[in-house]
């Protein structure tokens, strides 16, 4: 049905109509709407059957969840940021375990310095935690994912993440389809556990593992990625027949055809890259973009074939490996290691900063002219940059870098209202 | 589990003996134990150190519960030597569902284990969550606070040991005062563990309110089964906190276990009692007092305290000062009106 519907709560009206059984929830901006909506529908009694179980903290939340499915429960719960920080080892151990736990990130950055606005930080800091990482584009396909993830996850065995921007998404009310619950019991069946923990069939579930089998057991987590890159796309195609719309998959490339400079990106930054594209392709420009929906397992095969005729890579990246730069990029280099094209790393949006329409062609504009350095801060104020960094030289005890910066813009602002 | 490792029935070869709890008393008074039908939770082949306090601790426990909840229970278990040798891959000593996740969540593990199975229409199956003193006073704490807070129909059994044993005999918030650990080392002009640091986590259990805390002591059987076996019939939130010697850390015979887990509580060093929402209803009197000192001597944790011709009469002072305050809080030598 479609309505006019703020992002977190046609999640959380999508979330209920997944059945869960078990909902854990601790607040942390952005998610709050989100788990503060499927616990106003258990409340209100519209959810039935099911627990929400308020915490005490993030790691609290994922291992009720993991207790929770692994005795046999459809589990859930959300969070973002700190948070999958102060559960990081329960995210690991989720997965590890093999616990088709769905859990929705609201994409925040990390700090210091604390900051609530959206970048891809958070999840970049359990990639390689063992997780499905699904990214939303829009509102829809953050609905969408998340139906998807259930099926994808209880299929396989494995836990989902599913993260749509802070803020962009999450707080953004638009035109939303949330399905009806027909549609949902038609393409989502009810959770048959690979392993519970029951009485009837007493198993040991968690045992320690030594060097004899520790590397087969970890492979087989490998594995496990490796054949949700085959079925990640079937259960997309499946979802096309009962919903009617295109949704999920491992990758949305989007005008590449004949295009020589494509960028590459996840989330919801590919609405903006996408009006860039169309713009520029109304001028001629030979440019394309590709969405990445599927971030773990990453499509290593499907973006190299698509990015097979482009002459210049450009990857927008919401997140950074200080000391090394993209993260995002550096996946892609593995994608066309067989191919010399240039990846350019253009690290953007940190902590909520807007990603305009300008600078983005600006961007694909100097790629096209093989003008781009090899990794680039979008919109960086060099000027602040560099004062604070002579300062610090200049001074032993220069103070904290942040509160610098701040205090510089400041100064630099006062300067120019005069 | 398959068809050939099918749940093993217990045999007992010393028939007569006390060995397994008073099998010659009245039929209906013996212990859990005693009963050839016992689940044995913990069955043999594990490799825990020889009278390790915490193999015993567990097994009685479990048992326990296993017969109060009629063979349906689920067992969550904290990081420690209790996970470590009961579940050497690929073999198991555990003869019931059971679930290692980490070192500290085992109590909202177990949350989820309880919901699941309400929301399965299980509510028969009942769940507890185990954990070392380490696991349970130090790193879990968080997640036990919300567990009891919420009153989740969780049992928590805590083994105490006084030590991070399983990383190599470190100190934790149960240490106690003057104990040596590898990192409490019996070194300086106060060698082993501080005074004035530590927690009572029964006494916190209690400030939880939550419906039922209890002490209790590998030495003590009936006991511990009776106090296992009631808390198992209280829905919501329940906590014992077991006194389990460990022979490695403690530096005491392996077959003393149980002799010094009887003389930590007829010194008074570790009061048993039973509180029901907040409130102490009942403490083990102590039977025959023993003076701390003769509890301490046997263990080589404190023989620092006991060198020749320089006993450290000053502190072992202190501690039997703990020991006599317990008996006068807790009324262990039944010198007041009830509890
Ligand atoms: C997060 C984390 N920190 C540290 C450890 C290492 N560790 C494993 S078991 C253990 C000691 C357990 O002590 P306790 O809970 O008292 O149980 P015991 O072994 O004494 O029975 C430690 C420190 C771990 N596994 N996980
Ligand atoms: S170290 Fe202590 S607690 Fe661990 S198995 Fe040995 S005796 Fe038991
Ligand atoms: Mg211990």
């Amino acid at each position: 049905m479609l309505k006019q519907i703020e992002g977190s709560i046609a999640v959380a009206e999508a979330i209920a109509l997944c059945r869960p059984e078990v909902v854990c929830a601790y607040p942390i901006t952005p998610q709050t709407h989100i788990v503060e909506g499927v616990g106003a529908l258990v409340k209100s009694g519209a959810l039935e059957n099911c627990e929400f179980i308020n915490v005490e903290s993030e790691f609290a939340a994922l291992s009720v969840a993991i207790g929770a499915s692994a005795a046999g429960a459809r589990t859930y719960t959300a969070t973002a940021s700190q948070g999958i920080l102060f559960m990081a080892e329960a995210v690991y151990n989720a997965a590890g375990l093999g616990l088709p736990i769905v859990m929705t990130i609201g994409n925040r950055a990390i700090g210091a310095p604390i900051n609530i606005w959206n970048d891809h930080t958070d999840a970049m800091s359990v990639k390689d935690a063992g997780w499905i990482q699904l990214f939303a584009e829009t509102n829809q396909e953050a609905v969408d994912l998340h139906i998807q993830a259930f099926r994808l996850a209880e299929e396989l065995s494995s836990p989902v993440m599913v993260c749509m921007d802070g803020f962009i998404l999450t707080h953004a009310y638009e035109r939303i389809d949330v399905p009806t619950q027909e549609e949902i019991d038609a393409f989502l069946p009810p959770y048959d556990p690979v392993q519970v923990l029951d009485p009837v069939e007493p198993y040991s579930i968690g045992a320690m593992v030594g060097p004899e089998a520790f590397t087969e057991v970890r492979y087989l987590a490998h594995e496990k990625q490796l054949q949700a890159l085959r079925l990640i796309p079937e259960i997309g195609a499946v979802f096309k027949d009962v919903f009617d719309r295109e949704s999920g998959g491992l990758i949305h490339p989007y005008r590449t055809e004949g295009a020589e400079t494509i960028a590459v990106a996840l989330g919801s930054v590919n609405g903006t890259i996408k009006e860039v594209v169309d713009a520029m392709r109304d001028e001629g420009a030979a440019v394309g973009s590709i969405s990445i929906c599927s971030f773990r397992p990453f499509p290593l095969d499907e973006l190299e074939a698509t990015l097979a005729g482009a002459k210049h890579v450009v990857v927008i990246e919401k997140s950074l490996a200080p000391g090394l730069g993209g993260i995002l990029a550096s996946n892609v280099r593995m994608a066309l290691r067989e191919m010399a094209v240039p990846v350019y790393t253009v690290i953007a949006g940190l902590g909520g900063r807007p990603i305009t329409m300008a600078s983005l062609r600006g961007i694909l504009e100097a790629a096209a002219k093989g003008r781009l350095p090899d990794v680039q801060f979008l919109d960086l104020d060099h000027g602040a940059v560099e004062r604070e960094i002579l300062r610090a030289r200049g001074i032993r005890r220069s103070g904290p870098t942040a509160e610098n910066i701040l205090k510089s813009l400041g100064a630099a602002a006062v300067a120019g209202d005069e | 589990m398959t068809e050939e490792t099918a749940l093993q029935r217990v045999k007992f070869y010393q028939t007569g003996t006390h060995t397994v709890g008073n099998r010659l008393i009245d039929k209906g008074a013996r212990s859990v134990q005693s009963s050839m039908d016992r689940s044995n939770a913990i069955t043999s082949g594990h490799r825990a150190c020889q009278g390790c306090g915490e193999a015993l601790g567990a097994r009685y426990a479990l048992d326990a519960a296993m017969r109060a909840a009629e063979g349906q229970l689920v067992a969550v278990n904290a990081t420690g030597c209790l996970e470590v040798f009961t579940t050497p891959y690929p073999e198991t000593s555990w003869q019931i569902p059971w679930l290692h996740s980490l070192f500290g969540n085992a109590p909202a593990v177990a949350t989820g284990v309880a919901a699941a199975m309400r929301r399965k229409g299980r509510s028969e199956v009942k769940v507890v969550a185990q954990g070392g003193d380490g696991g349970t006073t130090d790193i879990g704490f968080g997640c036990l606070s919300g567990m009891f807070e919420r009153n989740d129909d969780v049992l928590y059994l805590c083994y105490d040991n006084e030590g991070y044993m399983n990383t190599g005999v470190q100190r934790s918030s149960a240490t106690p005062p003057t104990a040596r650990t590898a990192t409490t080392p019996a070194l300086g002009d106060a060698p082993g563990n501080v005074f004035g640091t530590g927690k009572n986590l029964p006494l916190i259990a209690m400030a939880h309110n939550i419906p039922y805390v209890a002490t209790a002591s590998v030495a003590y059987l009936h006991d511990l089964e009776d106090k296992v076996t009631k808390a198992m019939h209280i829905p919501g939130a329940r906590y014992i906190h077991i006194m389990v010697p460990c022979p490695l850390g403690w530096g005491t015979a392996s077959d003393a276990t149980i002799h010094i887990a009887r003389m930590a509580v007829e010194s008074g060093l570790f009061p048993l009692f039973e509180a029901e929402h907040g409130e102490v209803t009942r403490s083990n009197k102590i039977r025959r007092r023993v003076p701390v000192k003769d509890y301490l001597a046997p263990q080589r944790r404190f023989a620092h305290l006991f060198k020749k011709g320089q006993e450290d009469t000053t502190r072992i002072a202190r501690l039997q000062r703990m020991a006599d305050a317990n008996i006068e809080r807790f009324n262990l030598l039944g010198e007041r009106e009830s509890p």
